[in-house]
Parts: structure tokens; sequence; C-alpha cells
């Protein structure tokens, strides 16, 4: 890893509420392994997948001013969250490709003060994980290796697609990796790229149940212990419906779904608080178990 | 909206789906319906992914955005990515959505239009998502009665410290206030 890599992090609006456990874990294992993150000043929302729904070009402003922002600070941003990845990664390479909405979108910017010169990338902290930080730093601080605990990795839609950049947008393998280098088990897990149905969860329920449910049925069917996933949105679906979904979809669907980084988290050694596992709505003493503590 | 006028419509649509990183390849594709059969929703859409292009061509905007296609659209980018044609197929599945708010032609009570509707609100108010607010203004707008529904996940997610009941609002609120006025934007005034 290149000396004292630091990212201008940028924890997305779902990890200051329902996902926090995912920005508290994030910040614990980076220290672990030497990332530098530094959080975005004043960071605003990326507008989401539901700006875009509404207005482009507003969509737009709102990306470029974190962009402009990091460029500020001149670090590259690292985003936990797989929709804000892929929302201001979109609109970095829009803005790059295209100098006519540039020049439209740094006139705005203007008004506020700002501007944009397209000189920063956007990444992912899985990405910064398993590429920057590396199989030999993860390994190297594993010190509760999680021995014989079967894991699914779910990487939802937004890692690999529809930038495959940083991994195969069919069949990823960065989280498959992570898991082998923790001392876990990877299980081949047909569903892990697929949709999770995002917001259907709230807006056509019987939807979102089960595209949900079969990842469930899916991870379990492979014999997992627990599921990981690298997206708020992901996580709170797969995990906060599962009685529902069961009833539903009549299936046991129970299993601890957890963030990627509470689990490197967890083969780290650190402390419970530190990951903030109390957050996980189903129980994790599965996961903790395997490291014999 | 008249007959012509919906044909110079989503004319105007392909247009700008043309004009976008990989748009032009929008015109090689040939039917073989790799996005519909990709799509994880695709089996409830009135008119699938492939269909959606094939009416555009015939002029049928108007049918496509008065149905429920745009707003079963996951965004999961699947079509994208198999497309044979390398046509950003999401994209188009965008600019439908935007088309249709701006032209008010969602279903009545259409709950993913009322969703994102409300989250566009939330943000440009705050510059951050409240998902307590969002939840609220998403249910009066779809129905209140089914906030009632929703107290087990609130009780359940407040448990686990997971709730956040007042908004954070950014400092550089009115900057970006400014700029967001600024922008031409697709449509003026309030999107």
């Amino acid at each position: 890893m290149t000396e004292n890599l630091t990212f201008a992090y940028y924890p997305g609006c779902s990890a200051t509420s329902t996902n926090r456990a995912y920005d508290v874990s994030t910040r614990n294992v980076a220290k672990v392994l030497g990332i530098g993150l530094e959080e975005l000043n004043d960071w605003n929302c990326c507008g989401a997948s539901a700006y875009l729904s509404v207005d482009e070009k507003k969509a737009m402003v709102f990306c470029a001013r974190n962009l402009a922002l990091a460029e500020k600070e001149g670090k590259d941003i690292v985003a936990i969250c797989s929709g804000c990845y892929v929302v201001l990664r979109k609109a970095n390479q829009h803005l790059a490709e295209d100098p006519n909405l540039a020049a439209e979108i740094n006139k705005s910017l203007a008004a506020g003060g700002m501007s944009y010169q397209n000189s920063i990338k956007v990444r992912h902290f899985l990405d910064i994980t398993v590429h920057e930080a590396g199989q030999d730093a993860v390994r190297d601080r594993v010190t509760h290796p999680l021995t014989g605990l079967k894991v699914a990795p779910y990487y939802g839609c937004m890692i690999s697609r529809p930038f495959n950049e940083v991994d195969d947008e069919e069949s990823p393998r960065m989280m498959d990796d992570l898991i082998e280098w923790l001392g876990a088990t990877a299980v081949l897990f047909p569903l892990k790229s697929k949709c999770c149905g995002g917001l259907m969860m709230t807006t056509q329920p019987p939807v979102g149940q089960q595209l949900t449910g079969y990842i469930l049925r899916s991870a379990k069917e492979a014999g997992a212990d627990c599921i990981i996933t690298a997206c708020p949105l992901c996580q709170l679906n797969l995990e906060a419906y599962q009685d529902t979904i069961g009833k539903t979809l009549d299936m046991d669907c129970r299993i601890p779904v957890l963030y990627f980084t509470q689990l490197m988290g967890v083969a780290f050694g650190l402390d419970k608080s530190d990951l903030a596992l109390k957050e996980c709505i189903t129980p994790v003493e599965t996961v903790l178990s395997s490291r014999g503590t | 909206m008249s007959e012509t006028q919906a044909q110079k419509l989503g004319m105007e649509l392909l247009e700008h789906i043309r004009g976008i990183p990989g748009g032009r390849s929008i015109d090689k594709c040939i039917q073989c319906g790799t996005c519909t059969g990709s799509c994880p929703t695709s089996n409830l859409m009135y008119f699938s992914p492939r269909q959606v292009l094939a009416a555009l061509r015939a002029g049928m905007l108007d049918q496509v955005l008065k149905s429920n296609t745009p707003w079963f659209c996951t965004s999961c980018y699947s079509c994208a990515v198999r497309c044979p044609a390398k046509i950003p197929f999401t994209d188009v599945m965008y600019e439908l959505k935007r088309m249709a708010v701006k032209q008010g032609s969602y279903p009545r009570r259409d709950p993913a239009s009322a969703m994102v509707r409300s989250f566009s609100e939330v943000v440009r108010r705050y510059g951050r998502n409240a998902e307590a607010i969002l939840v609220g203004k998403y249910y009066l707008r779809t129905n209140p009665l089914k906030i009632l529904g929703q107290v087990p996940m609130v009780i359940k997610l407040l448990a686990k410290r997971r709730m956040a009941f007042f908004p954070h609002k950014i400092k550089g609120i009115d900057g970006l206030k400014k700029m967001l006025a600024a922008v031409g934007g697709n449509h003026e005034g309030k999107p």
C-alpha cells in the first residue's frame, strides 16, 4: 500500500442513522489497516437514485458539490454505501466526458463559491480494502482467524455494476477473497449479485420481500452461518425484515447479516463496541464464537 | 397529451439518451430481449424493458409514461451490463421517470414516484436525508393509514439505536440552494 494513503471519507446519509454500525466499524478497521479516512467536511447527500429520477441536472449538482469539496482537500473520495459510490462515480464520469455539462455544472457551483476540475476519483471502501491494503496487510492483522465459519458474501448491484472496473459485474470476488483472508470460508452463493429490491421493500413490499427472501434462502441453502454486505440498504433489507419475509414466503430465513467491515473487525480482535455489534438486529453469537472468545 | 405531442416528446427523449455517455448505442437495439430476461422485476412491468424501446420507436411514449414500468425499475444495472449493444438501458428508465415526474403522469398515489419526490424535497431542504421526515412525507402522499403498520419496525430500529428523528442540516445549505437555483435543470421551478 502507498505510504500515508489518506482519503476523503464519505459516510453517506444512512450511515448517520439506520446504518451507524457500518460507519463505526469502517472507521475502526481502517485504523487497524492504516488506511487514512478523514471525513469530508460538510458533505451533502449524493442525491441517490431518487434525485436522478426527478431532475438530472440538480442531481448532478448534489454530486458535484461533494466532488468539489474533496478536490479542495486534494483527496479521492471513499464511499461505503454502494448507492453513494455509483451515483458519485457516475456523475464524475459524465462531468469528465461531457465538457458542456461540466461547464454548466461549474457555473452553478460558482453560485455557491465552488468549482470542480475533475481531478479526483470516487472509490468504494471494499475496493480500498482489497486492492490498496491488500491480502498481506489484511492477513497480518488477523488475530482471531474465523476458522470454520461459513460466510455468504452478498454484493448486491452497485459495487460492480455498471462500472466493472473493480470487480466482475456478474460474479464479483472481492468479498470471497476477503473472507478467505480472515480464515473463514466463502460459500458458493448463486444470488450473490442479484438485486435485493432496494426501495421496493417500502414502495412495493410483496416484491421487495420476494427478491430479498430468495437471497436469504439462497444463502441458507448454501450452508452459510452468516451473510456479509457492503451496502447499507441491502443490509437493512436482508436483516430487518426476516420475520415478515419468513411468514409471507413460508420459509425459515433467519440468518445473521453483518457488514464486511464488522466481520473483518471480529477477526482483527476488535471489541464488540468498536464494531457496534449491539446494533445488529439478528443474533451474531455464531459469528463471535467462531473466533473462540 | 396529443399523439403528435407524444411522438415529438418521444423523439426528444431518444435524442437526450443519445447525448449521454454510450447513449448512441440505443439505435443498435435489435430487440433480443436480454434486458428483459435480466431484469428482476420485468415480469411485473406493463412494458418490459425490450418493449419500452420498441414502444418509444413506435411513438407510444404516452402509454409508457402512464404505465408502471419506470417505477418498477430498481436501478440494478443488470440490463445495462448484459446488453450486447451496450445500451445503458438503466439510464433510459431514469429518463422516463424524470419525464413522468415533470409531466405529473405517474399513476395516482403511485408509491415509487411518491418516494423519489419526497426524498428530493427532504435533501433539498436539509442537504442530507432525514429518514423520519422522509417516511412521514411518503406515507402522507400514498396512504397515511399505513404509517401505523410501520410502528413495529420503528420500535425495532429505535431499540437498536438505528433511527434518527431529528434532521441534520448541512452548514453549506444556503450555498447548495444557490447552486440548485443556478442550474438549468430539466424543469424549472420545483422538480
